[in-house]
C-alpha cells in the first residue's frame, strides 16, 4: 500500500501503520452485516449532472505566477530530474 | 466587540477600522504565545487593510456588511500572495497565486484578515495535534486541546483574536472545535458556500463555514460568503441566504426530534455532562414553544465506518498531487519517481500517510467493493433514514461531541479513539445537509458544551432559529 501511495516507511513504521490502519478497518467492519445489495451508491449528496461553463475564452494566471511556487523550474516550464534511466 | 457592532460602529465613523484592528493585534501579542491559534498573523496588512476601509469611509463611499472587522482564516483556504501551508511541510513557504471565492468575499465585505489558523494536517483530525506548528491549546484550558480540525479559528474566536473566523468541515472540523472551544459553529449545505481554493481534502464531503461568538454574526458571516460560484461545480445554483432577518421568529409550533442514535441513550461514550446539557436543551426547546419528541436515524450509527473508508478514499486521490514538481519544497532524488517518493515521505505527517494508505487500500483491485463500494451504499441509506425522520420533523437536534475537551496527547496514539469524537458530526456530512454546534453551557470539568442542530438540505434559516433560542437560554454570554 505504501509503494502505491509513493510512500517510503522503515519496518517500524509498516508495523505501527498497519496495526492501527488494522482497528479502523476492524470498526468498518460492522457494515459487513448490512445488506443494502438494493440500493443505489451515492458518490456525492445532491444529483448532479455534468456541470458545463458557457464556452467563452477566460483570463488564466499568468504562467509566472503559477511557477513562482514551484521547488525547480526552467524556461517557463517546471524542471524534473531525469524520468528514464540512469541520471 | 460582536462583528455586527463593530461594523456599525466603523461604517458610522464612531470607530476607525485601525483601532479595531489594533485592540485585536494586541490581544493577540498577549495570549497567542500560550494559544498558538494561528500559523502567521499578517498584522502588517491587515493595519494597511484597515487604513484603506478608513480612507474609503472618510470619502463617504458605502462599505459592506463586515466592514472592518477582523477574520481569521483556516490555513487551508487560498489567499493571494500569503503562505497558504495547511499545516504540512509539504506546503511550506507556498504562496498561492489566487484568493479562495470566500475570502473574495469577505474582502468584498470589507472584513480585514488577521491571520491564517492551524489545524490539523490537511484537516484531517480532531484536536489540531497534527499540525506541522505544533498543537493549538483550548483557551478555556491550555491543558485541553481545542478540537479540531479547525481547532485554530475556533480557539482564535474563543481567546478574543478575532470575533470572526473560517473553517472548514468535512467530517465535523468546524462544530466539534466549535463545541470543545464554547463558540458557535456552522456546516452549510453541501454547495452552499463554495469550495473554489479550499484545498481539497474529501470533496464531496467538505465544505467551509463560519466560525463566532454569537449567533447572529454566525448568520451575518454565512449570509456574506455564501452563494453561487461558476468556478465551483457543485456550487448550488442560489443566492447567498438571508438569515439574519428571521432570527428572532423562534421555533414555535416546529418539530424538533432528538436523534436517539447519537444522544447517549444508543451510542457509547457520551459523557454524562453532555446528556444533561443535551436534556437542559431540550427543555428550553419545549418551553419556547417548539414540540420535541425523541427521533430515530437507524443507518447514522453507520456513519464513522462510512465515513472512514470514503473521506480517505477521496483524500489518497485528492493528496496524489503533492509530488514535489508543480508546488511548495521537492526533496531531491535521482529519477522523478524516486523525488516524488521521497519528498512525500518527507513532507506529510503520520496521520495524512495512514489515510492516504486507508484510501488507496479502500480502492484498490480486489476491495473497491467491500470498502468503497459499500461505504457508498450505506451514504445512500443514510440519506435515506434522514429523508424519513425530516418527514415527522423540521430539525433535528444531538450531542456535538461526545465529551467536552480532552487532555494534550490523550487520543494521539489511538487513532480510532480520535476517530470517534466526530461520531455525531459525521451523518451531515454524508447526508450534505446543514448542521451547527451552539455554546450551551459547561460540564462539571468547567470545559463547553456544544449543542448540535441539525437540518434538511437549504433549511438554515430555521436551523438558524432554534440557535438563537438556545443561545438566548444558554447562560454562556460573551465574556
Amino acid at each position: 500500500m505504501a509503494r502505491l501511495a509513493q510512500l517510503a516507511l522503515s519496518e517500524d513504521e509498516l508495523d505501527a501503520f498497519t496495526s492501527q490502519l488494522a482497528a479502523v478497518l476492524d470498526h468498518a467492519a460492522d457494515l459487513e452485516a448490512l445488506n443494502v445489495d438494493d440500493i443505489e451508491p451515492s458518490t456525492h449528496p445532491f444529483p448532479l449532472k455534468n456541470v458545463l461553463r458557457v464556452d467563452e475564452p477566460d483570463e488564466g494566471f499568468e504562467i509566472e505566477e503559477v511557477l513562482e511556487g514551484a521547488p525547480e523550474v526552467e524556461e517557463h516550464q517546471f524542471r524534473v530530474p531525469p524520468i528514464l534511466g540512469d541520471s | 466587540m460582536e462583528a455586527t457592532e463593530i461594523a456599525e460602529k466603523v461604517s458610522s465613523g464612531e470607530i476607525s477600522a485601525r483601532t479595531v484592528v489594533e485592540q485585536h493585534i494586541e490581544i493577540i501579542n498577549e495570549i497567542e504565545s500560550d494559544v498558538n491559534a494561528f500559523n502567521l498573523v499578517t498584522a502588517e496588512k491587515a493595519l494597511i487593510d484597515a487604513d484603506e476601509i478608513d480612507s474609503k469611509i472618510a470619502s463617504g463611499e458605502t462599505l459592506g456588511p463586515l466592514a472592518g472587522v477582523p477574520i481569521s482564516i483556516k490555513d487551508n483556504l487560498c489567499t493571494r500572495g500569503i503562505e497558504t501551508t495547511c499545516s504540512s511541510k509539504i506546503l511550506e513557504g507556498w504562496k498561492p497565486p489566487y484568493d479562495a471565492t470566500v475570502i473574495e468575499k469577505l474582502k468584498e465585505a470589507g472584513a480585514v484578515i488577521i491571520g491564517k489558523t492551524n489545524l490539523d494536517e490537511f484537516a484531517m483530525g480532531s484536536s489540531t495535534e497534527n499540525s506541522a506548528f505544533g498543537p493549538t491549546r483550548n483557551p478555556h484550558n491550555l491543558e485541553c486541546v481545542p478540537g479540531g480540525s479547525s481547532g485554530g479559528s475556533a480557539a482564535a474566536v474563543a481567546a478574543g483574536f478575532s470575533p470572526l473566523a473560517l473553517g472548514s468541515d468535512t467530517g465535523g472540523s468546524i462544530r466539534q472545535p466549535a463545541a470543545l472551544c464554547g463558540v458557535v459553529g456552522v456546516k452549510p449545505t453541501y454547495g452552499r458556500v463554495s469550495r473554489y481554493g479550499l484545498v481539497a481534502f474529501a470533496s464531496s464531503l467538505d465544505q467551509v463555514g463560519p466560525f463566532a461568538n454569537t449567533v447572529s454574526d454566525a448568520a451575518l458571516t454565512l449570509e456574506v460568503i455564501s452563494g453561487h460560484d461558476p468556478r465551483d461545480s457543485t456550487s448550488i445554483p442560489e443566492k447567498p441566504l438571508d438569515i439574519s432577518g428571521f432570527l428572532d421568529q423562534g421555533v414555535e409550533g416546529m418539530r424538533i426530534g432528538v436523534i436517539e442514535e447519537l444522544s447517549g441513550k444508543g451510542l457509547g461514550g457520551i459523557s454524562q455532562d453532555v446528556i444533561s446539557r443535551v436534556e437542559d436543551a431540550i427543555k428550553v426547546l419545549s418551553n419556547a414553544g417548539a414540540d420535541v419528541e425523541p427521533a430515530s436515524v437507524p443507518a447514522s450509527i453507520y456513519g464513522l465506518s462510512a465515513y472512514y473508508v470514503i473521506a480517505p478514499a477521496e483524500a489518497s486521490s485528492n493528496l496524489a498531487r503533492y509530488d514535489g514538481i508543480r508546488f511548495g519544497p521537492r526533496t531531491e532524488a535521482a529519477t522523478t519517481a524516486e523525488t516524488m517518493t521521497a519528498t512525500r515521505t518527507k513532507g506529510f505527517g503520520d496521520e495524512v500517510k495512514r489515510r492516504i494508505m486507508l484510501g488507496t487500500y479502500a480502492l484498490s483491485a480486489g476491495y473497491y467493493d467491500a470498502y468503497y463500494g459499500k461505504s457508498q451504499r450505506v451514504r445512500t441509506l443514510i440519506m435515506n433514514d434522514f429523508a424519513k425522520a425530516y418527514e415527522k420533523f423540521d430539525l433535528l437536534i444531538s450531542p456535538t461531541a461526545p465529551t467536552t475537551a480532552f487532555p494534550l496527547g490523550d487520543k494521539t496514539a489511538d487513532p480510532m479513539q480520535m476517530y470517534l469524537q466526530d461520531v455525531c458530526t459525521i451523518p451531515s456530512n454524508l447526508a450534505g445537509h446543514p448542521a451547527m454546534s451552539v455554546p450551551f453551557g459547561f460540564g462539571a470539568d468547567g470545559m463547553p458544551v456544544g449543542i448540535q442542530i441539525l437540518a434538511p438540505a437549504m433549511a438554515e434559516r430555521e436551523m438558524f432559529q432554534a440557535a438563537k433560542i438556545l443561545e438566548s437560554e444558554s447562560g454562556n454570554g460573551i465574556e
